[in-house]
């Protein structure tokens, strides 16, 4: 005893400081984390944000609401379907103007198809930050499918701006249904591969099985939502307690899982992959007839007041906040961003892990930056 | 050439009427002008054979423009860093620094001196020829210390820190399976080796069981030895940027780059020569004909090259601890067991 | 004895993910099939892009050299950002003896535009549409700013927009 007293006052280890930088193959986008490092392991994490802020939000104050659904493309800029659509959706709550059905299944087809390409663009670079580098080429094959899918009917591959205060801005163009069904067989076929590849390797369970552990109780507390919530077992899919277009018409089921950790995380997303193949395959072949455009005014003004719509993005609870004063512009819209919500867990996530483990729960927590900054 | 009067000296005493002192001399410069050029080609192909496999994995094309298939993308590359400046951190340690690239390439090359690759072209043939590639490798490992300590990098210095002690511990695995072998055959000369594989077929066939285990064995130990995937969190791009080599540029990193290639494959051949027979041609085919045997040589390494290349394409990397539990928890008694049962089998007369 | 179950299931594993990627491999050595790569500045005379793939803003012309927009700014109105820009003037119509708004340069600035299709959606005459050109870098950045009316080009007389 004397022997470990004597060295443990002479040993001094210091904490030293490390800047993994903005600019950082690990980190998905401009953030910037300061770590506190005692050898290898990790005594604090301070992120840093900011670096990509645009200042959407204001703009959205000096344009009027038809021209700030252009705008709500680049906030998370994988799932610009469902931010398109939750500013059209409050719109059209606010003002209300009614839609009709084929409009509701044609956003909830888009939707669904956005939110598949996510996850793939996800589990390609989740296999490539833990180091299987082949996985990054094939979720992005499988993810150009999807791109022409949009290209097609949308014009555009990512940022699409596709759905209008009124409906969606073409019709469908006639391919479409027929590279749908091509796509889920092909795709049908490839997650099973995914599987073999990355989920069952020994590798990586042992880099993720007890990694990151977040109870529900503290998802609870930081607000998460999205399905990193949902590997800690708390039930926050906005698609079946507030549904919206067409979800309510449709059978699919919420992924979750209690253990919480990065493994949890991960098969939440794989497993949301097949719900969300499922939840189009109801959708396709029964498209309803109609216009895919309800008339508007031309200057829509909303009534004073204060609206809210949620809708579930890839990563998690996207809320559009309107304060109108009966002015065609809004007097202040503010959008409550997923991800900048999930990433304050990575600081309970991290402390006592090492740096390996934090690039794992980074990449598990699955952030878009400028989801954060906006 | 393991008699004093080799196919060279003898050229150059009759023909070109030099002494024998004289012959001597120029003799070793030119075996050694001929391995820097074996290296040099060596490094070149094998960044190239990389680039083509790991494309081929990731459904792309790989570099398919300058020459037939792209086979001189890697000299323009190689043009490209010798034109740039040798940069460093201010405050370095400049004398550390500046050797430590040396030490890599120096030990990539005495390892290289001893490969059989056919019965007539060994260069350096002694007795210790096994243990003298182990410890020249291991020397190897001070190069990477010293690049990371002397960059004065934090990054760099976690590199180095954690590429010494995979380093480290993965050659007690290599050691043990070495000596397993050598206990088959009896010898450590690396033509004596080759010479028992001759006549009792392949090692890995005529030491059964024990064989295959130390097969396995050296070549997960192998691959962490020369630091790639699964086990290159030493380079971890996805982590740290670049690891222990992130502060060289230029002609000092091309060493580094080099050197890893040749230590890859180093230890494929040493896998060739234990296992698979170094030169010898399946059935013996072509045993007689002199100087095919650096065709059969070349094969057989690169097929044990492109498998170690398919493991980096596949797998995730390891943690560090994961690394080290990995390797004294499971690899080392395995090991040690295997010598035993080696033994056992010998001492039985249970080998082909 | 789960350590050696541990080892048996972890090669099991491992060995089915290198079948994964060995099997493309394969493929792809022997022949193309798998390869997704598109060499790019090699297919550009076979290269066809979607019909509503929005590259660029462009006004259309017909055989004549007569464009159909009559300056009515509706789409200067509804860009977001302030990328076009339009130059107009009014002289006496011949047909009604009144003075009208004519164009004289519908300013572009492909700098600034987000592609979102606003303006385009806005024309009543269908006069912009989208153009499918995508090779828009250049080293000189006042070629960002086009002018869309084609020199010389005059209002088609007398057009009557049908979706009116």
């Amino acid at each position: 005893m004397g022997n470990q007293q004597f060295l443990a006052d002479k040993i001094r280890t210091e904490e030293y400081l490390l800047n993994m930088g903005p600019q950082h193959p690990a980190t998905h986008g401009v953030m910037r984390m300061v770590l506190k490092l005692d050898g290898e392991e990790i005594r604090d994490v301070e992120p840093v944000m900011g670096y990509i802020h645009r200042s959407i939000e204001k703009m959205c104050e000096h344009v009027s609401y038809k021209q700030a659904i252009h705008l709500t493309d680049r906030l998370d800029y994988l799932s610009s379907h469902m931010n398109n659509e939750a500013v059209a959706l409050l719109v059209e709550k606010a003002a209300g103007i009614e839609v009709n059905d084929r409009i509701k299944v044609i956003r909830t087809i888009m939707a669904e198809l956005t939110r598949l390409a996510s996850h793939q663009l996800w589990w390609a670079v989740m296999g490539m930050d833990t180091g299987a580098l082949t996985t990054f080429f094939y979720g992005f094959r499988d993810r150009e499918l999807i791109n022409d899918i949009f290209e097609e009917t949308c014009g555009s591959r990512l940022t699409m701006n596709y759905s209008l205060i009124g409906g969606v801005r073409y019709d469908l163009h006639e391919n479409f249904v027929k590279r749908v069904k091509d796509f889920i067989a092909h795709f049908k076929k490839k997650l099973p591969e995914y599987d073999n590849l990355l989920s069952n390797n020994v590798i990586f369970r042992k880099r993720t099985e007890g990694i990151g552990i977040l109870t529900k109780e503290q998802v609870i507390d930081f607000g998460m939502n999205g399905p990193t919530a949902r590997a800690s077992g708390f039930a926050c899919d906005i698609r079946k307690k507030l549904p919206y277009s067409a979800y309510d018409k449709v059978d699919f089921q919420e992924i979750l899982a209690t253990e919480g950790d990065a493994f949890a995380r991960y098969k939440v997303r794989i497993l949301e992959m097949w719900e969300s193949m499922s939840i189009i395959e109801q959708l396709i072949d029964n498209i309803p007839e109609g216009e895919h455009r309800v008339k508007t005014k031309a200057v829509i003004k909303l009534p004073e007041g204060e609206f809210l719509q949620r809708v579930e993005t890839a990563r998690g609870d996207l809320g559009v906040y309107v304060i109108s004063d009966g002015k065609k512009n809004p007097y202040r819209l503010k959008f409550r961003s997923p991800s900048f919500a999930n990433m304050h867990g990575l600081n309970t996530m991290s402390v006592g892990t090492k740096i390996a483990d934090l690039v794992v729960n980074f990449s598990t927590i699955d952030v878009v930056v400028p989801d954060i900054d906006r | 050439m393991t008699a004093n009067n080799t196919i060279i000296t003898d050229f150059l005493m009759n023909e070109m009427h030099l002494t024998a002192d004289l012959a001597f001399w120029v003799e070793i410069v030119v075996v050694a002008a001929v391995y820097l050029g074996v290296f040099a080609v060596l490094g070149l192909f094998l960044v190239w054979m990389e680039r083509r496999v790991a494309a081929f994995f990731q459904l792309r094309l790989g570099p398919n423009r300058r020459g037939p298939a792209g086979i001189f993308q890697t000299v323009a590359d190689a043009l490209k860093l010798v034109s740039k400046e040798l940069t460093g951190t201010e405050k370095r340690d400049r004398f550390l620094y500046t050797i430590a690239p040396y030490f890599v390439i120096v030990t990539a090359l005495m390892a290289l001196a001893v490969l059989p690759f056919s019965y007539e072209l060994q260069a350096f043939d002694i007795n210790l020829g096994v243990f003298f590639i182990t410890s020249v490798s291991s020397v190897a490992v001070i190069g990477i210390f010293l690049a990371g300590w002397a960059s004065n990098n934090k990054f760099s210095l976690i590199g180095g820190m954690r590429s010494g002690i995979q380093m480290i511990s993965y050659e007690l695995s290599t050691g043990m399976v070495i000596v397993a072998m050598a206990v088959l055959t009896g010898t450590l000369q690396l033509s004596e080796i080759v010479g028992y594989q001759q006549e009792h077929g392949w090692l890995i066939l005529s030491g059964h069981i024990p064989a295959i285990i130390g097969f396995m064995i050296f070549m997960i130990a192998g691959t962490a030895e020369s630091n790639r995937t699964p086990f290159d969190l030493v380079e971890a791009e996805s982590e740290l940027g670049s690891g222990y080599h992130s502060e060289y540029s230029g002609m000092n990193f091309a060493y580094y780059f080099l050197a890893e290639f040749v230590n890859m494959f180093i230890i494929s051949a040493m896998a060739v020569i234990l296992f698979f027979g170094a030169w010898l041609s399946p059935f013996g085919i072509t045993d007689g004909i002199p100087y095919v045997g650096v065709i059969w040589f070349v094969i057989k390494t690169l097929g044990i090259v492109f498998v170690m290349m398919w493991f980096r394409w596949t797998f995730p990397r390891f943690r560090i601890d994961q690394l080290l539990t990995l390797e004294w928890k499971y690899l080392i008694p395995i090991s040690m067991v295997n010598i035993v049962l080696m033994a056992i089998v010998v001492w039985l007369g249970l080998t082909f | 004895m789960s350590y050696f179950g541990d080892i048996a299931n972890a090669t099991k594993t491992l060995l089915t993910g290198m079948k994964v990627t060995g099997k493309y491999f394969f493929v792809n050595f022997f022949t193309r099939k798998d390869v997704i790569t598109v060499e790019y500045p090699d297919n550009i005379d076979t290269l066809k892009m979607f019909d509503r793939f929005r590259g660029e803003v462009v006004m259309y012309h017909d055989e004549n050299n007569q464009h159909r927009c009559d300056a009515c700014t509706m789409c200067e109105l509804a860009c977001p950002n302030g990328s076009i820009e339009i130059v107009w003037d009014k002289a006496i119509n011949e047909e009604t003896g009144k003075p009208k708004k004519f164009l004289e340069k519908h300013i572009y600035h492909l700098e600034m535009c987000t592609m979102c299709g606003l303006c385009i959606e806005a024309c009543p005459a269908d006069a912009i549409q989208w153009g499918q050109n995508f090779h828009h870098s250049t080293r000189d950045r006042a070629s960002l700013t086009k002018v869309l009316n084609q020199p010389g080009s005059s209002f088609i007389p007398g057009y009557k927009n049908p979706k009116k």
